[in-house]
């Protein structure tokens, strides 16, 4: 199996009728998605893609019976339409909008509480590339062709560096169970201690590798779960050790504000708790195969 | 976004915070009359730039008439006040704030940030008004109060109360304090703060609670619903080609080395920046334009990269997913026809079609190096330094 999206998940498309939910749900489409349809308030009864438009998502999951949403509405419209879709009974949703206000993301984890666990819907992102499980089906923007079918489980707070790893573990002929864009915001929906525990549960996955940066307490907090809860080797690079302290690097949430939160720190909390370093971003595919063959599971 | 003390000052007092009287002038001869009209026998000049460590630097100035206020804002203007934090090249001071001066009984520290782990407001507090905040976890950690605020139902009286009686302040001035605290949050809250700080926060001889100095940071993604305090932007606190690339939807901080970077998508950025140190060099730049890296993205980042004296070398370093590597190719063949790069250049193209993209470049009249792994364009890009 792979985590989070497999082969049949139904994907619905919210701000489907827009120019980027259009490409990108085209995009999926290709690749072999089952995307069942998309919701645009106003626009329902509309077919696009030659797939059914719903005015709500309560709508849309009636009709299609789909689990899994991916959101490509703008920050001024985010918040609300990822809280409609917990209402409405999504199970996961993927948040590829960048530029939410951190009060709304805030709004938005508390709002979710309501629900119990087993209703709870799980928010991945916002400002992430999306999930891809390789020949499988992929909820996201990133392009497809790049990640071969196999057993490494990546899990990035950056979009393009983590598919700078899944090509070079493409071209060491290793391949991915599933790939999970978590975002680049000071506050997102799942952790990376939220992806690596699927991870450790999922049949298919034999190693995870973590592609995490400067900024907040996740990596770390990921880091001590593995230590104490995971049997698969978990292999990490961090990103920004260049970076000055106090400055937000592109990502709202790569900046520096507390102990542990510079690269080198993180580096040196990772080793503590077991993980795996990649010494530079060059060599992340490299890094994974040594694992794989220290622990014979290549 | 940050905005200078004496707006933080305004927000802070709309929502019921006290500060001490005060007004911003733009000349000397304007501050001799502000001092005269906000009275008193002592005033405080301060220097508006957006930097803590002001007063070490020189920038705050005590006068004893309106004579001397006049003569420290004659001296400040115009300047540049260079702090621990503003970096050699230090801020320029166009805004000079005169404030009554206040007798000090104690000097406390209260800060509002969020908290990324159990995604909350947290009120930070301390006994030890003054230091920074890192100052004070380093040397004084016991005298920090943490209050986690629930952001559903708000800050509760009870916890502002807890939060003053833990600075150990007397009783009769409890409810005062706990109304400053409130203040902060909602001013944090309600506008889309991420940053409040009071500090310090100052008990004075009378028994006012006041706020002596006081930052406020605002989240750039939630400008477009706070048109009141995008206008507070000051562009002459930042730097310039920073401003110039942020106007143009790019990210990009400037840096103390000479190798210039363009990358697309900000973890990629840091790496490839993090490469450069690695082999020997330092990055003039961060500079993220964008996953799409669209040809017009591509004009705008070298024009931006050319404008920045301190660059001698110039790496290019795209992953290209949906945009091919053949489109991007040509953006960056069609920028470098505009524009005339005199030092040398690395490229490194990667992902989809690169050996088209290559192929592109390599027919172009452009002079450049080629490079194909990370490590290599890192390695290349240190050579061409010479």
């Amino acid at each position: 199996m792979s985590i989070i999206i497999h082969k049949n998940t139904k994907i619905l498309v919210q701000g489907f009728t827009g120019k980027i939910g259009s490409f990108h749900a085209e995009e999926m489409i290709k690749y072999g998605s089952n995307v069942v349809g998309g919701v645009t308030p106003g626009k329902g009864g509309m077919t696009h893609l030659n797939l059914p438009v719903f005015n709500t998502v309560k709508e849309a999951v009636d009709q299609t019976g789909a689990s899994t949403s991916i959101l490509f509405v703008p920050p001024a419209f985010a918040a609300d339409s990822a809280m409609e879709a917990a209402d409405a009974g999504i199970k996961t949703c993927v948040a590829i909008t960048d530029g939410i206000p951190s009060h709304d993301m805030v709004k938005i984890k508390r709002y979710m509480r309501r629900y119990p666990k087993d209703k709870k819907m799980g928010l991945v992102g916002p400002n992430c590339a999306g999930i891809i499980s390789p020949g499988k089906s992929m909820l996201g923007i990133m392009p497809g062709h790049i990640y071969k079918e196999g057993k490494i489980g990546i899990v990035s707070r950056s979009g393009t560096l983590g598919y700078e790893a899944a090509q070079q573990l493409k071209d060491l002929e290793i391949g991915v169970s599933t790939s999970v864009g978590i975002g680049g915001d000071p506050i997102n929906g799942s952790s990376f201690r939220d992806i690596i525990e699927k991870f450790e549960n999922d049949d298919e996955t034999i190693a995870v590798l973590m592609i995490g940066e400067i900024g907040g307490p996740q990596e770390v907090e990921a880091g001590k779960f593995a230590k104490e809860n995971m049997s698969k080797p978990v292999i990490a690079y961090i990103a920004g050790l260049t970076a000055p302290k106090g400055r937000v690097m592109g990502h709202a949430g790569a900046i520096v504000s507390a102990y542990g939160e510079s690269a080198i720190e993180k580096v040196e909390l990772l080793k503590e708790c077991g993980v795996t370093i990649s010494k530079n971003p060059s060599v992340m595919g490299e890094t994974v195969k040594k694992v794989l063959v220290e622990n014979n599971l290549n | 976004m940050d905005i200078h003390e004496y707006q933080a000052k305004k927000i802070l007092s709309d929502f019921g915070v006290k500060i001490p009287t005060g007004g911003i002038v733009y000349s000397p001869e304007n501050a001799e009359n502000k001092a005269r009209e906000i009275g008193g026998s002592k005033w405080v000049v301060k220097a508006q730039v957006h930097s803590g460590a002001r007063g070490k630097a020189g920038g705050i100035i005590i006068c004893n008439t309106p004579l001397e206020v006049a003569d420290a804002t004659d001296k400040l203007l115009g300047k540049k006040l260079i702090t621990n934090q503003t970096g050699p090249e230090g801020k320029i001071i166009n805004r000079i704030y005169i404030e009554e001066a206040t007798d000090i009984k104690h000097e406390l520290y209260l800060g509002l940030v969020f908290d990324r782990s159990s995604e909350s407001i947290m009120v930070v507090a301390s006994t030890e008004g003054g230091m920074s905040v890192e100052e004070i976890s380093k040397e004084k950690p016991e005298t920090i109060i943490r209050s986690k605020i629930e952001v559903a139902v708000g800050i509760q009286q009870f916890q502002a109360r807890e939060i003053a009686f833990g600075l150990g302040i007397e009783s009769q001035l409890i409810s005062r304090a706990a109304n400053t605290i409130i203040g902060c949050y909602k001013a944090f809250s309600e506008l889309d703060a991420t940053m409040v700080e009071v500090n310090p926060l100052v008990v004075s001889q009378q028994d006012e609670i006041l706020a002596l100095d006081c930052k406020m940071s605002f989240d750039n993604n939630a400008m477009f619903r706070r048109d009141e305090i995008a206008e507070l932007r000051d562009k002459t606190q930042e730097n310039s080609n920073e401003v110039y690339a942020s106007d143009r939807g790019m990210n990009y901080v400037s840096l103390d080395g000479n190798i210039g970077n363009i990358i697309n998508g900000a973890g990629l950025a840091m790496a490839s920046m993090d490469m450069i140190k690695l082999a020997g060099g330092e990055p003039a730049n961060f500079l993220d334009v964008g996953g799409g890296a669209t040809p017009e993205k591509i004009v705008k980042a070298f024009k931006l990269i050319s404008m920045d004296t301190k660059v001698k070398v110039i790496l290019v370093n795209i992953f290209a997913g949906i945009n091919r590597c053949d489109w991007v190719a040509e953006g960056i063949v069609q920028a470098l026809s505009k524009i005339e790069i005199k030092h040398p250049l690395v490229i490194r193209l990667a992902g989809t079609n690169v050996e088209k993209g290559n192929e592109i470049l390599k027919k172009s009249k452009i002079n450049y190096i080629e490079a194909s792994t990370l490590e290599d364009a890192a390695n290349k890009a240190v050579k061409a330094l010479g």
